[in-house]
């Protein structure tokens, strides 16, 4: 795409068929076009376009000044990241993976979610960290993991999780444009799945909303991210057994959209929370607790979480670690039979 | 502190008095290792290619560079490597059908299937399981290395990791600990000048790596890294000096990956042809040959045998690997801890039953890097 | 290890500089307007000095200029550092006494490192930014925080710009560009760090300051941050206050390295020590780093040795690990009475200016804690504002519950460090 198309885009807006990851492409470079404050930056993004290719072309585009290679540490990208965020740029910080964000949990957690707060107000922290999470890919414990609860434990951090190409592309413009520091994590097993339209140019899906996947009355089952498939999956051959299953696709695990959790369960009755990382503490939990607290007088059945298990992720046996749609089928049939 | 230590030359000939003049069989038994290694890793290349195993990553052109240092050491001393340091399993002995049902994780491999292909594990030979994260094996090493000082014995522990790991978080901690414990620890840094994409340029702007040890007050050395006799006397007189209780050193290897970053990546993208086709003029194993060429230790039936062994050795470990079972779906919730909670094995007959029932399985892509 | 250079570069001659020129002949700011400086004898732009081993310093003890090195301040400059140093040292010994009758929960005293905080803050041009680790306190005060708002801040009351949710010392003023620290060690580094990469990338003229301890050198921010700002060429300066001791671990258990100015020079950063109790030396050497920073040449990193002469905090006491020999020793060493020599000498100052200065300063400090003990606590909606931009219906939820119940509990705990 060149800049001039992009322009003629802007003002009348169509619609194209990308992947996700192109999709993500796109917002970066529709944002890095609209304001120069967004720079990216990370390990391998500059030449090479990130290992996934999702930064594909932006140094191309924007130059060395906005879109560049980093040494080989975490702790100093987004150290850096909130350095830049506090002075008034708006840093898009690539982790490679998530499994190698550790070395910068400290600036998350200790630094990027509480500057607003310790500062009263003073000094701010507008950040995008972009990672690539979860399982699918035969990368073993250190390239799969899904450790979004750590993050939304973490007062002052936005958690969104896209799991369609428009939504990644509008939930990641969002974010950028978000005042608060946002962890935008990518379902990289959904990288190239599947494609879909993405609408060019402008295109905002706001932070908090979730949507409904799938309509249906007789049980909710509530996901993001990756999983998102299989359940719609799931919840089609439920249909084919009588079942009619509404699966909600939460987008933002924090700020939660509740309402839409709440009027949901409280239609259907029965709920399942499905998520790919281990099972105890996981964000499943929190769900299954504010459907306890908010939903019980409408529930028909036990709350029933299917999850990753409580190992670490495994390499060869990958396939069975991960929650498929036999298992979420086996989810939906324990919420009507207990 | 910028001089590279280099001992032989580009004709094969060695410095006056620089030659740690090691006997013929053991130039011969390195010689062989490192022709064995390169053979090996072209072959995990291949069978990644063809679909066999699911990612591979080679250390082609460094195998002076880790395989020298390693041979400094005594083989009860500690190994806390990188990912790219396989010669040290063949030079440690470790069975071939081991180290390649890792790559197929069957129930072969010693870490039960749950790391990706070249994340080895062998105690036996004191050789710590590999972790992807980068650096963190580089505070382990100055552990174990203060673990052993409060013992008393004289383990010496050597670690690696590429110019990248000096960025690591670990780097700092590790090498700071080290010092301020005088533990004894040799830390190789592989500076292959490449870290996937990013160019040691990028990466520091410190005019070496070895310059890097001043910080922690631990000497720093700069040696050619596809020199293995140049690698081997330089870690010897780091191990030895660890021995002693003299504390750590940081050993920088100068070398070039000479492969892409591993399977998944194709370095064409990101790197200059010249540069690759400098470096391979400077190959490690054409360099060691031509040394032992001058002291007649090398000739063509030498060459054909070894290499004819190599690859009749790898080939008789793959079928045999290639053979072995899958590993039970219920071994996934072993080694999580000692025992097995009772939620584990709550989940465990879940999955059990479930499988009972037939179909499930997820399906799973490709790996990217 | 390696050999260090004589510190030749003390001796060279001013270069001429233009762009740095017009910086100073703009200066913004209250107090540092005065501060079209001279330009220092001292480091050459471009040609940074790497002393790593031996100590730079204007003054000798007993406050006279080192031969060759007078760095030619103006009149009202001296006075001016001078009087922030005495300034500092008042307010830290009354905040220690406040904390001791029970009236502040917690207050971290600077004693002996005036000249390191103060002398480098001076040396930065006001639209400069300043991310300050434990001590730097004075760094606000002097590019304007009303004294009365530092208070405010170490009572946490309901005019703490930081609405009381930091512990004391913990500062913030953002239109002094003066940044809120955490407690965690070292992570400013990185920030100070990221923003000036920002600031270049924006083409800002502006240059940073990032403090940090001793200890903190061994912190994987001052790690990845060293780094950063090398590779980046950063506009910025690292300024290192090694005062010693890391609560009760000392220097030498810190780090093996034979100076800290050294781990600068691994990462390819041209490093200073100097002597932090050497107000005019700590001034000289930072400005020639600010403007090295500010002509595209990327960061310094100094090494300010100095000594902390009281406990690590209000909580800690320092007789149970070190000696107390040593803290009389660096007593001698006094920063600021150092200076006031060289002052008197050059009869600049006398005793009824001291007096004055003194009452000024005692009057100002009442008034100021007057004032702030007269402000109530944070209103309580402060706990749950600014969490995120816009408070989420949840935690309205939570706290309207919490406000709901009767008797709410009031945390009387002790801090213990
Ligand atoms: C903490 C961490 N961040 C990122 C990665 C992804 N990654 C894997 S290898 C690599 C480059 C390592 O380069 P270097 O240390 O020079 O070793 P080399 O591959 O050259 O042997 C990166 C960035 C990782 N494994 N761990
Ligand atoms: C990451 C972290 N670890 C430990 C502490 C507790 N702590 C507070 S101050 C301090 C010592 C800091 O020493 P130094 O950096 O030399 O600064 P100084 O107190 O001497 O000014 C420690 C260990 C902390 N705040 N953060
Ligand atoms: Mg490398
Ligand atoms: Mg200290």
């Amino acid at each position: 795409m060149t800049a001039t198309e992009a322009k003629t885009d802007t003002i009348k807006p169509g619609m194209k068929v990308m992947t996700m990851l192109e999709a993500i492409t796109d917002a970066m470079r529709t944002e890095m076009r609209n304001d120069d404050r967004v720079i990216v930056f990370g390990e391998d993004v500059g030449k090479k376009g990130g290992v996934f290719g999702a930064t594909l072309g932006l140094q191309d585009e924007f130059g060395e000044q906005r879109c560049f290679d980093t040494p080989l540490s975490e702790c100093g990208i987004i150290g850096a990241a909130v350095g830049m965020a506090v002075y008034g740029i708006r840093p898009i910080a690539e982790i490679q993976f998530l499994d190698f964000i550790y070395p910068a949990f400290d600036q998350i957690v200790s630094e990027a979610a509480k500057m607003r707060y310790r500062s009263g107000g003073e000094y701010t922290c507008p950040m995008v960290i972009r990672s690539p999470y979860g399982g699918g890919i035969r990368g073993g414990h250190y390239h799969s993991q899904s450790s979004e609860a750590y993050f939304c434990h973490t007062p002052g951090l936005k958690v969104v999780i896209p799991s369609t190409p428009a939504d990644a592309k509008g939930l990641l413009i969002a974010s950028i444009r978000d005042e608060d520091p946002v962890m935008f994590l990518e379902p990289k097993r959904i990288y190239r799945h599947g494609k879909g339209e993405v609408p060019l140019g402008e295109h905002v899906v706001p932070i908090g909303k979730g949507r409904i996947a799938r309509e249906g009355t007789d049980v909710t089952i509530l996901c993001y991210g990756a999983m998102v498939s299989v359940c719609e999956a799931a919840a089609e051959e439920s249909a084919q057994h009588g079942r009619s299953v509404e699966v909600i696709d939460l987008r933002t695990l924090v700020p939660l959209d509740e309402e839409m959790v709440v009027a949901s369960v409280q239609k259907t009755g029965r709920c399942v929370v499905v998520y790919e990382a281990p099972k105890t503490c996981g964000y499943g939990a929190e769900l299954s607790a504010i459907v306890a607290e908010r939903c019980i007088e409408h529930l028909e059945g036990p709350v029933v979480r299917v999850a990753g298990f409580d190992t670490p992720f495994p390499y060869t046996l990958e396939p069975l670690y991960l929650p498929d749609q036999k298992r979420v089928l086996a989810g939906i049939e324990k919420t009507f039979v207990w | 502190m910028s001089e590279l230590l280099t001992i032989i030359d580009r004709d094969g000939k060695t410095q006056k008095g620089e030659d740690p003049n090691l006997p013929p069989e053991e130039l011969k038994r390195l010689y062989r290792l490192m022709v064995h290694t390169r053979l090996l890793d072209e072959r995990g290349l291949a069978l990644q290619r063809q679909g066999r195993i699911g990612f591979y990553l080679q250390a082609t052109g460094q195998e002076a560079s880790h395989i020298g240092a390693a041979y400094a050491l005594k083989d009860s001393d500690w190994l806390f490597p990188a990912y790219r340091q396989p010669g040290i399993l063949q030079l440690r002995g470790v069975d071939l059908e081991k180290v390649i049902s890792e790559w197929f994780g069957n129930d072969g491999d010693t870490s039960k299937g749950r790391q990706m292909p070249v994340h080895y594990s062998y105690r036996e030979i004191n050789f710590v399981s590999i972790s992807s994260p980068i650096g963190t094996q580089l505070t382990h090493a100055a552990g174990a290395g203060m673990a052993a000082k409060f013992r008393g014995d004289d383990t010496v522990f050597m670690t690696f990791c590429g110019d990248g790991g000096t960025s690591s978080n670990d780097f700092h901690s590790g090498l700071n600990f080290a010092a301020v414990y005088k533990a004894p620890v040799v830390f190789v840094v592989e500076n292959n000048g490449w870290a996937i994409s990013v160019p040691q340029r990028s990466q520091t702007s410190s005019e070496s790596m070895a310059i890097k040890a001043q910080a922690y007050g631990m000497p720093g050395i700069r040696v050619d890294g596809n020199d293995i006799l140049a690698v081997y006397r330089v870690c010897k007189e780091a191990v030895d000096r660890a021995r002693k209780g003299d504390g750590p050193t940081l050993v920088e290897t100068v070398t070039y990956r000479m492969a892409s970053h591993s399977s998944s990546d194709d370095a064409v993208r990101y790197r200059d042809a010249k540069e690759y086709e400098a470096w391979q003029k400077k190959d490690p194993i054409a360099r060691f040959q031509l040394y032992l060429k001058h002291k007649k230790l090398w000739n063509a039936a030498f060459e054909t045998e070894v290499i004819e062994s190599g690859k009749a050795q790898i080939t008789a470990a793959v079928i045999k690997a290639e053979a072995r079972c899958n590993l039970p779906a219920s071994s996934m919730f072993d080694d999580v801890y000692m025992n097995l909670t009772p939620q584990l094995k709550a989940q465990r007959q879940e999955l059990m039953d479930l499988i009972a029932k037939g179909g499930v399985g997820a399906e799973c892509g490709h790996f990217p890097l | 290890m390696s050999k260090t250079k004589k510190p030749a570069a003390t001796t060279k001659a001013p270069p001429k500089v233009k762009a740095r020129a017009k910086a100073a002949t703009k200066p913004r700011g209250k107090q540092l307007a005065e501060n079209s400086l001279p330009r220092p004898g001292f480091a050459a732009v471009g040609n940074p000095p790497s002393h790593t081993g031996g100590l730079v310093r204007v003054l000798d003890d007993e406050g006279c200029i080192e031969q060759g090195k007078d760095p030619n301040l103006a009149e009202d400059t001296l006075l001016f550092l001078y009087e922030q140093m005495v300034q500092v040292r008042e307010f830290d010994r009354r905040m220690l006494m406040l904390q001791r009758q029970g009236r502040i929960g917690f207050y971290g005293p600077i004693l002996g490192q005036e000249a390191a905080t103060v002398g480098s803050t001076a040396a930065m041009e006001m639209r400069d930014w300043i991310f300050p680790a434990l001590r730097e306190g004075a760094a606000a005060m002097m590019r304007g925080l009303p004294l009365v708002e530092a208070i405010n801040q170490l009572i946490g009351n309901g005019n703490d710009r930081c609405k009381g949710r930091q512990m004391p010392c913990h500062y913030t003023y953002k239109e002094g560009n003066y940044y809120g620290m955490s407690s965690v060690i070292g992570t400013q580094i990185s920030h100070a760090v990221g923003a000036a990469m920002a600031a270049k990338i924006r083409g800002d003229d502006v240059v940073v300051l990032g403090y940090l301890g001793d200890g903190a050198t061994s912190a994987n921010d001052f790690h990845s941050g060293a780094n950063f700002a090398a590779v980046f060429r950063s506009p910025c300066v690292l300024f290192c206050q090694n005062n010693q001791w890391a609560i009760s671990v000392p220097c030498s258990k810190q780090s093996a390295s034979e100076t800290l100015a050294i781990k600068g020079k691994a990462y390819g950063i041209p490093s200073v020590r100097v002597d932090g109790n050497d107000i005019l030396a700590v001034y000289v050497v930072t400005k020639a780093a600010v403007e090295r920073a500010r002509s595209g040449m990327g960061p310094t990193f100094i090494e300010a040795v100095t000594y902390r002469r009281l406990g690590h905090s209000s909580s800690d006491d320092p007789t149970k690990y070190r000696d107390e020999a040593e803290v009389k020793e660096w007593e001698r060493k006094d920063p600021i009475d150092r200076f006031r020599r060289h002052l008197l000498r050059r009869e600049l100052w006398d005793d009824a200016k001291e007096t004055a200065l003194k009452e000024r300063i005692a009057k100002a400090v009442n008034d100021a804690i007057a004032a702030a003990e007269a402000s109530g606590p944070p209103a309580d909606e402060t706990l749950i504002t600014d969490v995120f931009a816009k408070v989420p219906e949840n935690l309205k939820t939570q706290l309207t519950e919490v406000l709901a119940l009767e008797g709410r509990r009031v945390n009387d705990g002790a801090f213990p460090l």
